[in-house]
């Protein structure tokens, strides 16, 4: 088939990463061509502050050099303004009389500063702040000149400003307002931003009106509405930027503010024609920060593949000023009305602002000054609409503070010295992540998980990674998407995908894929893992498990050693034994020559170093003593831990091990998301650390605590009380009802604690304490699922089933 | 001097899957594409040695249990990021049976 030709007019970054995101999908679907009107390869243009500021140089913030263009077949105009779109002949015509053909077209012409219209603003000194261009003017004045105007005290006036003062200049900021930054700051922020930036010497003229750039060739001075007059040898426009439509709408695409365009980001006039970042409107809105682009950018790569699945729905910003040494955060209706509460925290003294808005327990928005490591949660709980209400009167003080569980994690990155480990399982450290982020130009987690490895295994460091891309890139950093999609074989998120398989019936992995249009034929360990357990938790009766979609511990129902043997835990139900039960597992032992045994956490005992053909012979003289599998290998039910309780202990509130045996004979084989562990301790004394598992249980005179959400792993999670009951049967039935109800709920690999802090201990009380008939109906679901689960792997294996896995091929050469 | 072996009927490989082969002198995994596509691969990983016939099979690649590296079953390399290499062998199917090339 003749490829078609793709055309993208400007090589900004949205349009480049629009081509990156589409090589990535359909490398050779297009004969692409690129006109840009700069003399450069793609350059990252957030970084233009830093430059100025020559914190950075110029080829620290290319992107794409030219040879990327050739490795990648794509012919690059540089230095060609387009003139014209001729939509009847699909043609382009650049100024220098270049013609290229187009079967589709993407116009991503970004946006030009806006210049007030004033006399005397075409005067020699006079720029604004967009490109390479206009850094090199500044860079240039600076060397001659000393006086600097700054007319707009924005985001962008104050960063050109603080380059300017860098430069050795003496700049003064015109705004017309009576405080900074009004479109991401509330006034105490900004007075508190202005205040800083008057110690380092820049000056302020607010409310002030200009009238007229005074001078004759070159600009001498700024005259304002009242009169008065400053000195300035350059003057740079700073007042916001306009959509630059010019182009399209010559071509008579129908523009408002910005081009305007559906939600496959392609023009609505002309649906060859896509139009991308900053030059586009899209439902009502121009963005002007680099996350949405680069969202828009992954859309409209989508449907430019053919794929067709993806549609941008708008996008929440956030934004930190990039002024080195001030901190400072800002997202979402930081102002609030009067639905809407406030939760302020101000010490002028050391500098420290921070303000949320909270309605009806959600946070709609953010400011932070001087310390703003909390943004990024701040920023994710808002898009997740998370329910703070459990810890809301700790909300302030930040996710650090709060006991975080392993995911999101959020540390003082910006203060790490480099050699500062961040990701403990790959012994990677912050100098190494922060250098593959600047050489090799990253911009996403994804990206830096290849290279570095920091965050690949258990993640736990996944949000300082976050952090750390975020300080070094800038705060505009290729965010994660507010929707993770499940896997790279998808556009689709967990949720969707559950939620899917119930309401279509969909009962096999191919009938997932096909039904959400999976871009690979067999999926990824990621994905059919996950799909494998979503269908099982779905069809318990039904569902024919997949043993090519499971870890290998699981299909080999023993943990895999770094060696390739396999370790074996029987299980001994609530940690209870006999001695009849130690001595077999020691004849078994002896037996099979067991190198090494050792005690688990969970109170069994783990024998290691048993080669893979051993296991079902192992597993045979196991089961003749009584024993099940301990699923010790599975994300499942693992263990109730529990100490000895009122039987004989002159604490003991209640009969703790008896309760614990019960536990485990309810849940034990069960699959779950992740690993799961009980604990019941028999009184508040809490000896068998019940307070740190996914269930825990505490006896008191009265009753039982129930207790959820706890992780003694990555990062160590407190328990929340879900409630509190009175007998044991309630306690079974509770137990039953939130199993099945994280087996529901929870996304694949997603351990009770971050759960339960992204959904909210209130949703989790809602249905498992709340409401008697839906706990009702979950714990019989869970019985339900429980009656395949308890058929004991072990045994089924030392009978034959699976025999191939087990069986190696011996050949006499 | 190298030889076709039979090694092992195809359908007793699983869908997706492995089978351990051993000689005398090393583990070989053999493994079975959905399309019945077989490929074989030495039993280590270039990383540390892992047991790549205990890993999760896609397309032509496989993930090794132990770290998660990504060896393309076709050419025995490591995907990008990751680097290294670990011997392929030539292997063939006939009449319902799989052959390999010692």
């Amino acid at each position: 088939m003749l490829k078609e030709n793709l055309v993208l007019i400007g090589n900004g970054m949205a349009g480049v990463r629009t081509l990156e995101e589409l090589l990535k999908l359909a490398p050779d679907q297009y004969n692409i061509t690129v006109f840009g009107e700069e003399p450069y390869g793609n350059y990252n243009r957030i970084m233009l502050s830093p430059v100025l500021a020559s914190e950075k140089t110029i080829e620290q913030i290319m992107l794409n050099d030219e040879s990327w263009y050739t490795d990648n077949g794509i012919t690059l105009h540089k230095g060609k303004k387009v003139e014209e779109i001729n939509r009847a002949r699909r043609e382009v015509i650049a100024s220098d009389g270049t013609v290229a053909h187009y079967d589709r077209l993407i116009i991503a012409t970004g946006s030009v500063p806006f210049m007030l219209p004033i006399p005397g603003v075409d005067k020699a000194g006079v720029i604004g702040f967009r490109d390479i261009k206009d850094v090199d003017t500044m860079l240039e004045a600076s060397s001659k000149y000393k006086h600097a105007v700054v007319i707009g005290g924005g985001l962008l006036g104050l960063e050109a400003a603080n380059g300017l003062m860098k430069q050795g200049m003496q700049v003064s900021v015109v705004h017309l307002l009576d405080t900074l930054m009004e479109r991401q700051l509330d006034k105490p922020a900004a007075q508190m931003l202005q205040k800083s930036l008057e110690a380092r010497g820049m000056k302020f003229l607010m409310q002030a009106s200009t009238a007229e750039l005074l001078g004759d060739g070159r600009v001498t001075g700024v005259r304002f509405k009242d009169g008065s007059v400053v000195e300035a040898d350059l003057v740079v426009m700073a007042v916001g930027i306009k959509p630059n439509i010019a182009l399209g709408k010559a071509a008579g695409l129908y523009c408002e503010r910005g081009i305007v365009v559906n939600d496959t980001m392609q023009t609505i006039t002309d649906p060859k024609i896509y139009a991308i970042g900053e030059c586009v409107q899209h439902r009502g809105t121009a963005y002007g920060l680099v996350a949405p682009l680069f969202e828009q950018a992954k859309v409209a790569a989508n449907h430019l593949a053919k794929y067709g699945i993806a549609r941008y729905q708008g996008t929440v910003t956030s934004t930190k000023l990039k002024v080195t040494g001030i901190e400072l955060f800002s997202a979402g209706d930081f102002i609030g009305n009067d639905k809407t509460e406030d939760i302020v925290f101000k010490d002028a003294a050391s500098g420290t602002y921070k303000k949320i808005v909270l309605e009806g327990n959600q946070i709609k928005g953010a400011v932070l000054y001087g310390d703003t490591v909390d943004g990024s949660w701040y920023f994710q709980m808002m898009k997740d609409g998370t329910d703070v209400s459990a810890f809301r009167d700790s909300l302030l003080f930040g996710q650090h503070h709060l006991g975080d569980s392993g995911h999101n994690p959020e540390t003082r990155v910006a203060s790490l010295p480099d050699s500062a480990e961040i990701c403990g399982c790959n012994g990677v450290c912050k100098g190494d992540i922060v250098k593959a982020i600047t050489e090799k130009k990253l911009f996403t987690l994804d990206e830096v998980r290849a290279h570095t490895k920091a965050s690949a295994s258990c993640g736990s460091c996944t949000g300082l990674v976050e952090s750390l891309l975020a300080h070094t890139v800038g705060g505009d950093y290729s965010a994660t998407p507010k929707t993770k999609p499940l896997c790279k074989c998808t556009e689709h998120t967990h949720d969707d995908i559950r939620a899917g398989i119930l309401q279509h019936s969909l009962k096999t992995m191919p009938a997932v894929r096909e039904f959400f249009d999976w871009k690979t034929p067999d999926g990824c360990p990621a994905c059919r893992n996950a799909l494998n357990y979503y269908l099982l938790c779905a069809y318990p009766t039904e569902y024919q498990d997949d043993p090519q979609s499971r870890y290998i511990n699981e299909r080999a129902h023993g943990n895999i050693q770094k060696d390739g043997t396999y370790s074996v835990v029987p299980r001994m139900f609530g940690g209870m034994c006999t001695s009849d039960q130690l001595r077999a597992i020691a004849d078994v032992a002896d037996k099979y020559q067991v190198p090494t045994m050792k005690v688990t956490g969970g109170q069994r005992i783990d024998m290691f170093g048993i080669q893979k053909e051993q296991l079902p012979a192992m597993w045979k003289d196991l089961s003749t003593a009584g024993f099940v599998s301990g699923h010790a290998y599975g994300k499942a039910m693992r263990t109730v831990k529990t100490c000895v309780g009122s039987e004989w202990c002159r604490f003991g509130t209640q009969d703790s091990t008896g309760l614990g045996v019960k536990l485990e004979e309810l849940t034990w084989g069960s699959w779950m998301p992740h690993k799961f562990k009980l604990a019941v301790s028999g009184c508040p004394r809490n000896c068998a650390e019940a307070t740190i598992k996914d269930i825990g249980v505490v006896c008191v005179d009265s009753g039982y605590e129930l207790h959820i959400g706890g992780n003694g792993g990555i990062k160590v999670r407190v328990t929340d009380l879900l409630c509190k009951v009175a007998t044991e049967a309630e306690v079974l039935e509770y137990t039953g009802a939130f199993c099945q109800f994280y087996r529901e709920d929870a996304h694949y690999l997603e351990r009770t604690a971050p759960w339960v802090e992204r959904v909210g201990l209130a949703k989790i009380k809602a249905a498992v304490v709340d409401d008697a008939a839906q706990r009702q109906a979950l714990h019989a679901r869970f019985l339900i699922s429980q009656q395949p689960a308890q058929i004991d792997p072990w045994k089924a294996r030392a009978n034959g089933a699976e025999a191939l896995e087990f069986t190696p091929i011996t050949l006499a050469q | 001097m190298s030889q076709w072996i039979e090694v092992v009927e195809l359908d007793k490989i699983p869908v997706l899957g492995s089978r351990l082969v051993k000689t005398r002198e090393q583990n070989i995994a053999v493994f079975r594409g959905s399309d019945d596509q077989v490929y074989a691969i030495r039993d280590a990983c270039p990383h540390k040695g892992g047991p790549l016939s205990q890993g999760i099979m896609h397309g032509t690649t496989v993930t090794c249990p132990l770290h998660n590296w990504k060896i393309d079953l076709t050419s025995g390399h490591a995907l990008a990021p990751d680097e290294g290499c670990s011997n392929v062998f030539a292997v063939k199917v006939e009449g319902g049976k799989v052959y390999l090339q010692l």
